[in-house]
């Protein structure tokens, strides 16, 4: 069942004569318990196309359902079922006042969604502990730590035990130890709580551990979507890189261009460089070919795409740049 | 009613903030005392009838401070709103199916009930430098200056919204606030000055406000200089609340 289901959402800006197309007609269908990742550049209409999924702001044009509540129709009640965490860096931060309690944060959140004040705190105790968390209760938000501080953010988005939680950038800025430990509390959402997540990020490598799904978003639509191997696949295929001695590289080279499985092919001073279809399948054949016709084989290479090569393949930058 | 227990939420949440750092609320008042006590004694040695207070110029000085208190101290909450949008408070609350205008609405009644006990500090300390005024008069001028501040307040929580910067909300506050406050005859009567002065002195609002409560604290409250006052403190309260709510309840802020 599908928890989010988008059709042609569209925003446009308007700033003195110019018309700015930031978001120009995204589709997407997001099932119920993924953990799904959205990247993109900056200015690619990623953080418009989420700030319109969550009520942030309205679309110019299109549909979409969100949790089961009609986009357009019934805003609020996309916010009753939503939990949403705004990125800690850049304009604006991550949505903590650095002069109240951890506490005070914790049962505020419930308040805003109208829970008791016995289940708001029984709430915020789990949070706590599940967050790990449990004895900063009194701790004024600004002596927290930057990984402490982006845990009790996303433990606000969840306060109200969501079916859907929106992650902006979830771990930009912290080191990579508390990056690693907020990997796994994302993880267990969804392994112990079926809670689906949908996180905007900058780092392939989380994108790969975390998501499911990914979807590649590129001046202003879907470029690409899939599982991370699916898109390594299907866009850049693998690289093999074969060393052969140095005299016999261009004969190596015209003979392995003529293969169907190689996509693509470069050689400097007997290194070759191949971009094939699927490369534990194609390096036997490739070894035989190579022996068949006598050429020495000094090493052999074979180099998974990351989602990077992806990303540069589809729109010509490199995600890290931005 | 969920927009009351919305407001009730966000005015407790901003009182135990404003409680946790008094500093702001005493540097506020610090500045209308000080004008209570090496400004007021100048005033004594005006001729009586120019300040047209029956011989006590603590009751043509005091409501003036007290709409000063009321212009700076409402006019300026809007830097807070700046630091609180720039932490993403004001983003995270907005996902919430919280009413959006309560998110106005509950700070403004924290500004207003600071504002009422700054007042009340600064009636007493006006009592002991010599204030003789009738108790009614009081309340009455608490009256006018919680219009003032839920006018005030509201619109500058809406400005610092859309300006979202500190350095260009205090210059653009200043410039309309204390020409304001110059021409509403805070400090002197404007009848001491030439006509023109006393002409465009019209447009400014608070000029009627603060006769008014003049009036009061002279035990005058029924007369035409009150039913202006008080029509427009109330139209002001209105017009301001309605623009700033605008801003809040816009879908993208």
């Amino acid at each position: 069942m599908a928890i989010i289901e988008a059709r042609g959402l569209a925003r446009t800006f308007r700033s003195r004569k110019r018309t700015v197309e930031a978001v120009r007609g995204v589709d997407l269908t997001v099932g119920d318990g993924e953990i799904v990742g959205f990247l993109g550049p900056n200015g690619a209409g990623k953080t418009t196309t989420l700030r319109m999924l969550t009520t942030l702001l309205e679309p110019t044009a299109g549909t979409a359902t969100v949790a089961g509540a009609d986009l357009l129709q019934d805003p609020v009640g996309v916010r009753r079922k939503i939990g949403y965490v705004p990125q800690a860096i850049g304009q604006t931060m991550g949505g903590t006042d650095p002069n109240c309690l951890v506490i005070e944060e914790l049962l505020d959140q419930a308040g805003l969604y109208h829970l008791p004040p016995d289940a708001a705190a029984r709430r915020a105790g789990t949070l706590m502990a599940q967050f790990e968390l449990s004895g900063l209760e009194r701790r004024p938000v600004k002596t927290l730590s930057g990984g402490q501080r982006r845990r009790l953010e996303v433990a606000l988005g969840l306060v109200h035990t969501p079916p859907l939680v929106f992650l902006d950038e979830p771990t930009t800025g912290l080191d990579p130890q508390s990056r690693n430990n907020l990997w796994e509390h994302i993880g267990k959402l969804r392994s112990e709580l079926g809670t689906t997540v949908f996180l905007t990020t900058h780092y392939l490598e989380e994108a790969d551990v975390l998501c499911d799904r990914v979807f590649i978003i590129d001046q202003g639509v879907i470029a690409a979507e899939g599982t991370p191997d699916e898109l390594k696949r299907r866009i850049s295929g693998d690289v093999v890189i074969l060393r052969v001695a140095a005299d016999q590289d261009d004969a190596a080279r015209k003979l392995l261009a003529e293969q169907p499985i190689v996509r693509e092919i470069s050689s400097a001073d007997g290194t070759l460089r191949l971009t094939v279809e699927r490369g534990e399948a194609a390096l036997p054949s490739l070894l035989r070919v190579l022996d068949a016709a006598g050429l020495t084989l000094e090493s052999i290479n074979l180099a998974r795409p990351t989602l990077d090569d992806v990303f540069l393949t589809l729109t010509g930058r490199s995600l890290r740049e931005g | 009613m969920s927009f009351i227990h919305d407001t009730l939420l966000i005015f407790r949440r901003q009182e135990r903030l404003a409680l946790r750092q008094p500093a702001w609320v005493i540097i506020g008042l610090t500045q209308p005392i000080l004008y209570l006590v090496l400004f007021g004694p100048l005033l004594k040695g005006l001729p009586t009838t120019s300040l047209g207070s029956g011989g006590n110029a603590y009751r043509f000085f005091v409501p003036g401070l007290l709409i000063q208190l009321g212009l700076f101290g409402s006019t300026f909450v809007g830097f807070a709103i700046i630091a609180d949008w720039r932490a993403g408070v004001i983003e995270r609350f907005r996902v919430t199916p919280v009413s959006r205008l309560a998110i106005m609405v509950g700070r403004v009644l924290r500004d207003v009930v600071t504002l009422v006990v700054q007042a009340a500090v600064l009636v007493l300390v006006g009592v002991a430098f010599g204030l003789r005024a009738p108790v009614a008069a009081v309340f009455i001028g608490f009256g006018f200056i919680v219009l003032i501040a839920v006018g005030l307040a509201s619109v500058s929580y809406a400005t610092g919204l859309l300006v979202k910067s500190e350095d260009a909300f205090a210059p653009l506050i200043n410039t309309v606030v204390v020409p304001l406050v110059l021409m509403s005859g805070i400090f002197l009567p404007l009848t001491l000055g030439p006509g023109w002065l006393q002409g465009i002195a019209r447009v400014s609002p608070f000029r009627y406000i603060i006769d008014a409560m003049r009036q009061a604290y002279n035990g005058h409250y029924f007369n035409t200089i009150m039913v202006e006052g008080i029509a427009v403190a109330f139209g002001l309260a209105v017009i301001f609340l309605f623009l700033g709510s605008r801003v809040f309840l816009r879908e993208n802020a």
